[in-house]
């Protein structure tokens, strides 16, 4: 102890005096770029990384919920074609309960480790009519959006989280996961889930069928919808036909494909013909949500009813968090600038101190 | 050398005290439900979803431990980067709570992560996604951990008279003290980074920016808090005399750090259009909580004669440690609301169990330490 009180002494004032200014100086630094990034408008900011544009190629899904007839084809289909368990509530196990290990009825209410595609369905009042906000009722399709710059792909450390460069299909890969879950914490649609009633539990999600387009087949929900309601096809094709509905007025005669939009995946379907019934809403879920997503909704009924995120940005999270960390870490930098001065000063005072 | 080794001293004494026993019982409880998450998975043990994949073994085990464990860093840094010896009788001690911290931390990533049997794979190069702000978290963790071990060895070699080997080390220490000082500062404020991504699930009471700067501001206060708070409570179980002159001294540093967390925190919100936010807006009791804690932590320390009363040393670190929690939990689990809900997360009377178990551990290998190894400084009478 007296020795490193004597040490201090023997410090010179000029060096206390550099060392002063140093950590004023910094200070001051450090309190300016905190002005700059505090100050910066949320929309154009300094820290965010441009945006990811989706492949010229990418594929996805265009669900409208004006012909949704709530049958749920979809949610049995994409559990065979998937190898997926059912998900069975406690109030649907038989009556009896005599089923032995085998559930009868699988009855999904919401994605899960078990289930990677669902109908929701929104209610009010009477629920009288179908796709009416007032005294009516909808239902919402649920599953990956597969985003232009995915906040899943982003987080993940392992690169479990893939996307596709081609289809811009997110992949998963569990032989690579850990487990964190940052995936499922990060996710803004609260998509990725993972088993925790499973001791070897894995994250589950929809990943477009890319087994059953590898075949040239469609992704099961697509493949058996009765009414086009899920319809597959390339994102910019599926955005096109969004469009067009969206800009249709209620009474009008129209058309509406099935299964492939471009009628090539699962071979040429036959749409059919349908007077629109209830006046679409003007904004398509997915266009501009987040940076886009390849999955599209069109509804009669506003989105946020339909509990879907609809008060986001235009620009992915990603972009601002990856912008931060590019900043900070931009080629090691500033971490090895820090190093180097902090090495200096230990190197150096370590000599004068009489322990360790 | 000899005038070296005599200046820390093991405090020896019995090690099967009443509250290591009680520590040794928490361990085992938690280990009998780990048994459970283990063997039937999370949900056993637990009440993490899928709306609120992280709970209390994050956010407490992790995010505020690792805070608990930034002892080390802060007295590093005011140690051998800014010179200041007078600080240096409590190294030894930080950086024993750091290792403990940090080393704990690590062990509840593995309780955590679903796919443990994998975690390896964070090491690997050609697993890594660069663009991952836990990827920087969790190598920088695990490095950090290590060079705490280097920076606490020389308490071991001094111990078992590995002379030759203390003196190699102590010529190349500095550059583990640099890093020492780098890495924490680089992964803590990189916590914060973490939680950027969610978004709109995240208050805006607390989504910002800013949060690399609030978590480590919160870790160097949090840092300079445990320090007091244990360099007191040392001096009243082994009763020892009180440190009081150079803790007074840290006192004045918490005074600063707290004022610049408050201050930024304010500016921020302004700045951000999201002032309103605290005045009945949801979960702005949590801000206001976290915000008195804060606050009236630094008042205490505002009349100079306080920095020198023990028991007002005591409290403002309490409140202040009690604050810089509250703002991490804030962060991690009470201000975020899940994407499409409705989802609810209280932890388990088990996963609270378990996180009891990981401080009780933490505690009981501290106290079996300090009394075994020369972590202590040696009290003499002329430096009470």
């Amino acid at each position: 102890m007296s020795k490193s009180m004597m040490s201090k002494n023997k410090t010179s004032v000029s060096r206390r005096g550099f060392l002063r200014n140093a950590v004023k100086g910094s200070a001051a630094a450090a309190a300016a770029a905190c002005t700059t990034v505090v100050a910066a408008p949320p929309e154009a900011n300094a820290l965010q990384r441009p945006p990811k544009p989706l492949p010229p190629d990418a594929v996805g899904l265009l669900y409208d919920s004006t012909l949704c007839i709530g049958c749920k084809a979809c949610v049995t289909a994409c559990k065979e074609v998937n190898h997926m368990p059912p998900d069975v509530g406690p109030a649907q196990q038989g009556w009896n309960a005599g089923g032995g290990d085998k559930p009868i009825y699988d009855s999904p209410v919401e994605l899960s480790a078990r289930t990677l595609n669902v109908i929701k369905a929104y209610s009010h009042g009477t629920g009288a009519t179908k796709d009416a906000a007032e005294n009516g009722f909808a239902f919402i399709k649920r599953q990956c959006l597969h985003c232009a710059d995915p906040s899943c792909v982003s987080v993940c450390p392992v690169s479990a989280m893939t996307k596709d460069a081609k289809t811009g299909i997110v992949n998963h890969d569990p032989s690579a996961c850990i487990g964190c879950r940052y995936c499922v914490l990060s996710c803004p649609f609260g998509v990725p889930k993972y088993d925790y009633n499973d001791a070897f539990g894995e994250i589950k999600k929809c990943q477009l069928c890319k087994q059953q387009l590898a075949k040239n087949e469609l992704p099961g929900c697509a493949d058996v919808c009765p009414t086009g309601a899920t319809l597959f096809g390339r994102t910019e094709d599926l955005k096109a036909e969004a469009k067009r509905r969206t800009a249709l007025k209620v009474g009008e005669h129209t058309h509406y494909p099935r299964g492939d939009i471009a009628g090539k995946v699962g071979g040429p379907r036959s749409g059919h013909e349908k007077l629109v019934e209830a006046a679409y809403q003007t904004h398509i879920y997915g266009e501009k949500e987040l940076g886009g997503t390849q999955c599209l909704a069109v509804s009669a009924v506003p989105f946020d009813k339909l509990n879907l995120p609809t008060n986001v940005p235009e620009n992915g999270y990603p972009t601002l968090s990856e912008g931060i960390q590019h900043t900070l870490y931009a080629g090691m930098i500033a971490p090895a600038t820090v190093f180097a001065g902090l090495a200096y000063l230990a190197h150096r005072n370590t000599k004068n101190h009489t322990d360790e | 050398m000899s005038s070296q080794a005599h200046e820390h001293q093991p405090l020896g004494g019995r090690v099967l005290t009443l509250p290591f026993l009680i520590c040794a019982a928490l361990v085992a409880v938690a280990g009998v439900i780990l048994f459970q998450r283990y063997t039937q998975g999370l949900a056993a043990a637990s009440n993490l979803n899928d709306g609120y994949p992280w709970g209390i073994w994050v956010a407490i085990d992790v995010v505020i431990g690792s805070a608990f464990g930034c002892a080390g860093y802060v007295i590093a840094l005011l140690c051998y980067i800014l010179n200041r010896g007078e600080y240096h009788p409590l190294v030894r001690p930080a950086v024993l709570a750091s290792l403990f911290g940090y080393g704990l931390a690590g062990l509840a990533v593995l309780v955590d992560l679903g796919r443990y049997w994998n975690f390896y794979h964070m090491m690997l190069p050609w697993y890594a996604q660069p663009n991952s702000v836990m990827l920087e978290v969790g190598l920088c963790v695990a490095t950090y951990t290590l060079v705490l071990v280097v920076e606490f060895a020389p308490a071991f070699l001094e111990r078992f008279g590995i002379e030759g080997l203390r003196a190699k080390l102590n010529r190349v220490l500095w550059v583990f003290i640099a890093l020492g000082v780098l890495l924490p500062t680089m992964h803590q404020s990189s916590l914060g980074t973490m939680m950027v991504i969610v978004g709109h699930k995240l208050s805006p009471l607390w989504q910002s920016q800013m949060l690399p700067v609030f978590f480590l501001l919160t870790a160097i206060l949090m840092g300079f808090a445990i320090v007091v708070w244990e360099s007191v409570m040392a001096s009243l179980n082994f009763r020892r005399p009180m440190e009081t002159p150079v803790l007074s001294k840290l006192a004045g540093l918490m005074l600063v750090v707290a004022s610049l967390f408050v201050v930024l925190r304010f500016v921020d919100l302004i700045v951000r259009g999201q002032i309103g936010q605290i005045f009945g807006g949801p979960q702005s009791g949590w801000f206001v909580a976290e915000m008195a804690l804060m606050i009236s932590g630094l008042a205490l320390l505002i009349p100079k004669a306080n920095r020198n009363r023990s028991r007002a040393l005591f409290l403002s670190a309490s409140l202040l440690l009690a604050a810089g929690i509250l703002y991490r939990l804030n962060v991690y689990l009470i201000g975020f609301t899940p994407a499409v809900g409705p989802w609810h997360y209280f932890p388990s009377v088990k996963e609270i169990m378990v996180t009891v178990g990981v401080f009780a551990l933490e505690i009981a290998l501290y106290l079996l330490f300090v009394k075994k190894l020369p972590v202590m400084h040696a009290v003499h009478p002329e430096h009470g």
